[in-house]
């Protein structure tokens, strides 16, 4: 962590701002090809069944059509499952398009239309007659309960349930306060602004271009190459710009595959954008069912907590994400029972989307937390005071930081809280009944493995470079601060240059983890720079910095100086010339540290308060105000915690 | 998609010779709602005339107080216009409480009459609908039917009119003017749109060779007491779960004339004249809005899904009639309900 900050924390205009609001950052699809070709996906209107028969007659006659790909004449792909799963795969079978005649979700894609226009193409794709031996098919979380089952394999080790600790039940049925109830929550569909789309670039040796809309661009490199065994050195794929992901994007969806794959069978460059509907189908927060049982003393202690939680996946793969963990870690109570279930639906396959996982069972649980409250007769937020923890209580390990105390009582004072007025129906605005409520929220803090590259010119100009994607998230600026921050230069001396599979190896951006990961890689490349210059340095002639250590020395103003006194010190243009360098350039790796893993766990937390209006008679609801704080791990510090008053 | 020809007409005598030049063709005036359909595959006109060179955008007074729009007047220009909202208040807050500002700037008035029904299963071609496909089927009964009518349907459709605009035509006794190829005529606007019955692919009574070339309004005495209240599933941007236009003329705290209408119930605006006719005097306090709520939902049937309509809009309609009365019309800037 930074002790100081000249640049990082400043509220300072995204770098990659002007490029987006004139227009010139390029989006996958924005990006022509001499001589392209268009494709056009024809998707299933059945749920489940099997295809009998493709009529492609009318379709074929549409001017300007190329070729028709049904699971009839598509061409080889990869045969072994391994070679399918991206780096965000999960267990079961992952999607191959046009494979055989099954249809196994609603939506899914059972025709590829290839033609000179993408109106041709789409017009085309309108016109194929799919005919089918329909099934019935099951889409209701609600109706399929009964079949629910344990993810015979685990997506993550920590998505499993923790094991029960006391007993639960019995303390639950002996306790004098409690509460039980279900919550349903309806699946959501992300749909973020840019569609899917690749603009593949077939290029001579078998050499492809891609640009592709996906949250990582080694992901979608390493996917193509699994699935048509191309070698990784000849594809090279491009995500310089996102527009909106949250997740959506994290695995490859069929536009890669179908766009990869007419480009090798036709020799062409070929672009595929998927329509907004198409979008819909595709990789959705889950519908879920929970029910929770809470159970307290007089004084509000937890006594009991059963979180069971039950939610959607496709036929052929088993989406797993962790709803109900967090009910066995974020407050008191010896006696806890988890559990968690899939239910298999003719759907597409669920995806991460915006907190997975916590974002369905925090609600749950934070909802039956104020429900205990007013069973008990306390106030939710005191309740949430007297079970707080200090220490992550499923795997008994302290926590990093935890400022939850201060930010629920700086919200509650922002809010005024206090003024609250606990008996129900007891505040109210006109024809509005007036509740004020509050909650806590909790995210893993979490970092994966990464690398950067960091180059310091001696004309002063930084160069950083990694395959990190920027989903809107603000990844340039923030590389470009904590880079400018270590060699105390201007934003505009540093570019950043990410969003390719050929720069150093970066993971999906996905998680809240990018900061946090290649932010550490890009300080550790800087900071390593430094240390190389500093080597130089010290091998000058009578060297001002001889006896100074990596720990001692700092970049103030365009010279390396000792960090206690910037009058002792060397220009870096005099270092570098001396040891006939244009430029220095490091290397550098991350990960998280085991050993600290091992003994500590890594969250962020949020309070949120909200005042809703309810128009009794109308039933219109209206959320009026919401206060909301956050505070971070430690690890990702360049955004400082904001309070929207609405 | 299919292929389209595109002309532009510069007269009205041109426009509807072109329409029966080509019978499948569609004019073009605003295109909010017909390239949109166009794009879901649902309209599919093989020609498309251009109507916007027309000389149908005014908004003109009328010797007798009334007033002419131009059915291509734009829906903001209209709401915006400082005559209609001094005296067709209740227009001007329906208008705004439909679409969004860019929509609004570009739907003109007579393509708001003949917008198509947002029934999610008429936008999707891989379900069976009666009114895109005569005959087909209905996919909505027996779906999902959060968004359709408990009046007014048949065991054909059940979908409902979106518009907003048109549920304050409706209760202020519009008129809709029409130029065919022969002639031109007046239809009331009661008379426009039509209940589904066997052929709910007719939205209208507007003779497929006819243009609509604007709307009057006679003079009222409305100003007063109005209000127009639309209840959906968020604040803005979203088409109406029930709505109420109510005007009302009070005297000695009596209502001498009464005017309502509902939207997002029915095929068409629901009005009932002879309800209106029958509280002519009632005292205007909540027992009389009661009863008129009763009344006008008397045929009132759901369908599961939308169950929930039939007592949110007995108690829109109580809401709104008190509204009106009150002198408080809902406003359509601070979204709170009143």
């Amino acid at each position: 962590m930074l002790d100081r900050s000249k640049i990082v924390g400043l509220p300072i205009s995204r770098i990659d701002g002007p490029l987006k609001v004139t227009g010139q950052a390029k989006y996958a699809a924005e990006h022509f090809e001499p001589g392209m070709l268009f494709g056009h996906v024809a998707l299933a209107t059945i749920a489940a069944g099997r295809i009998l028969a493709i009529d492609t007659r009318a379709a074929e006659r549409v001017r300007g059509v190329v070729k028709i790909y049904t699971h009839e004449n598509r061409p080889k792909a990869a045969y072994r499952d391994s070679k399918w799963k991206d780096a965000v795969a999960l267990p079961g079978h992952p999607f191959r398009p046009l494979e055989n005649d099954r249809v196994l979700f609603d939506g899914q894609p059972v025709a590829f239309v290839v033609a000179e226009t993408p109106e041709a193409a789409r017009d085309a794709a309108g016109l194929i007659h799919v005919h089918y031996a329909a099934e019935t098919p099951h889409t209701d979380i609600m109706a399929e309960q009964h079949n629910s089952y344990e993810p015979p394999v685990a997506r993550m080790k920590q998505f499993l349930p923790p094991p029960p600790r006391g007993d639960a039940e019995a303390a639950f049925a002996a306790a004098p306060h409690k509460i039980s109830a279900d919550y349903v929550l309806a699946g959501e569909h992300h749909n973020p602004m840019e569609l899917f789309a690749a603009t593949v670039r077939f290029e001579d040796e078998g050499r492809l271009t891609i640009h592709d809309k996906t949250q990582g661009s080694q992901n979608s490199r390493d996917y193509v190459c699994g699935v048509f065994g191309l070698d990784p050195d000849k594809v090279i794929v491009k995500n310089d710009f996102v527009g909106g992901a949250f997740g959506q994007a994290l695995r490859p969806k069929h536009h890669l595959f179908f766009a990869v794959m007419a480009s090798l069978d036709l020799s062409r460059s070929m672009k595929v954008e998927m329509t907004r509907r198409e979008m819909f189908y595709l990789s959705w927060r889950p519908s879920c069912v929970q029910t929770v049982s809470l159970a307290a003393d007089d004084e509000g202690y937890l006594q009991a907590v059963l979180h069971h939680a039950v939610h959607t996946t496709s036929r052929h793969e088993d989406y797993q994400e962790n709803v109900a963990n967090w009910s066995g870690l974020a407050y008191k109570c010896d006696n806890v029972k988890i559990s968690y279930e899939l239910v298999k639906l003719d759907l597409a396959t669920p995806g991460d989307m915006r907190a997975p996982g916590a974002a369905s069972g925090v609600a749950a649980l934070e909802t039956a937390m104020d429900e205990l409250a007013c069973e008990v007769g306390i106030d939710p937020l005191e309740l949430r005071v007297r079970n707080f923890v200090h220490r992550d209580q499923n795997q008994d390990k302290a926590i990093t930081s935890k400022a939850l105390h201060a930010c629920y009582r700086e919200g509650a004072k922002r809010f005024g809280w206090s003024q609250r007025s606990p008996k129900p129906r007891s505040m109210r605005d006109g024809n509005d009944l007036v509740g004020w409520g509050m909650a806590g929220g909790i995210w893993e803090a979490m970092m994966s493995k990464g690398e950067a590259k960091v180059r310091l010119s001696a004309d002063g100009n930084v160069m950083v470079s990694a395959a990190a994607s920027d989903i809107g998230t603000g990844t340039y600026t923030i590389l470009g601060q904590l880079a400018a921050e270590v060699f105390d230069c201007p934003m505009d001396a540093v570019t950043v240059d990410i969003g390719r599979s050929d720069l150093p190896k970066t993971g999906v951006e996905g998680g809240s983890w990018t900061a946090a990961t290649t932010g550490s890689a890009v300080q550790a490349a800087a900071k390593a720079v430094v240390k190389t210059l500093l080597d130089h340095a010290k091998s000058m002639e009578n060297s001002p910095l001889a006896k100074a250590s990596e720990e001692q020395v700092e970049i103030a103003e365009g010279r390396l100086v000792l960090e206690t006194n910037h009058q002792v010190g060397i220009a870096l243009a005099d270092i570098m010339a001396m040891a006939g360098l244009d430029a220095v350039e490091e290397h550098a790796k991350v990960g998280p540290d085991m050993l600290s893993m091992m003994r500590y766990a890594a969250y962020s937390h949020s309070a949120v308060f909200v005042e809703v209006k309810v128009d009794e008679e109308l039933g219109v609801v209206r959320v009026k105000s919401a206060a909301f704080r956050s505070q971070r791990n430690a690890t990702a510090v360049t955004e400082p915690a904001h309070c929207p008053f609405a | 998609m299919k292929r389209f020809t595109y002309t532009r007409a510069e007269t009205v005598a041109d426009a509807v010779a072109a329409l029966a030049a080509r019978p499948q063709a569609q004019f073009l005036a605003g295109g909010t709602n017909l390239v949109d359909l166009m794009k879901y595959d649902v309209a599919r006109p093989d020609a498309i005339i251009d109507i916007n060179s027309l000389p149908l955008k005014e908004i003109e007074e009328l010797p007798d107080g009334g007033f002419r729009i131009g059915a291509l007047a734009s829906n903001s220009g209209v709401a915006y216009d400082a005559r209609i909202q001094a005296r067709f208040p209740l227009l001007a807050s329906a208008i705004l409480a439909g679409a969004s500002p860019q929509l609004r700037n570009a739907a003109t008035t007579g393509g708001n009459l003949l917008q198509r029904t947002r029934c999610s299963y008429f936008y999707d071609p891989s379900t069976p609908c009666n009114k895109r496909e005569p005959g087909s089927g209905c996919a909505a009964i027996g779906g999902l039917t959060r968004m359709h009518a408990i009046l007014g349907a048949s065991d054909k459709c059940i979908a409902v009119h979106p518009s907003d605009m048109c549920v304050a035509l409706a209760a202020l006794d519009a008129t809709v003017e029409v130029v065919g190829p022969d002639s031109a005529r007046d239809i009331a606007f009661g008379d426009f749109h039509r209940l589904p019955g066997d052929e709910p692919q007719r939205d209208n009574t507007l003779a497929c060779d006819e243009l609509v070339t604007g709307i009057r309004l006679e003079a009222n005495h409305f100003a007063d007491h109005y209000t127009y209240l639309k209840l959906r599933d968020r604040l803005s941007y979203a088409f109406a779960l029930v709505s109420v236009a109510a005007a009302m003329e009070i005297a000695d705290g009596r209502v001498v004339d009464l005017r309502i209408a509902l939207g997002g119930v029915a095929h068409r605006p629901w009005r009932d004249p002879l309800v209106e006719a029958e509280y002519a005097g009632a005292p205007a306090e909540d027992v009389t809005f009661q009863r008129v709520a009763d009344r006008l939902l008397l045929q009132a049937k759901g369908l599961g899904g939308n169950d929930f309509k039939i007592p949110l809009a007995r108690k829109a309609i109580v809401r709104a009639l008190r509204q009106a009365a009150g002198g408080t019309p809902q406003s359509q800037t601070i979204k709170a309900i009143q």
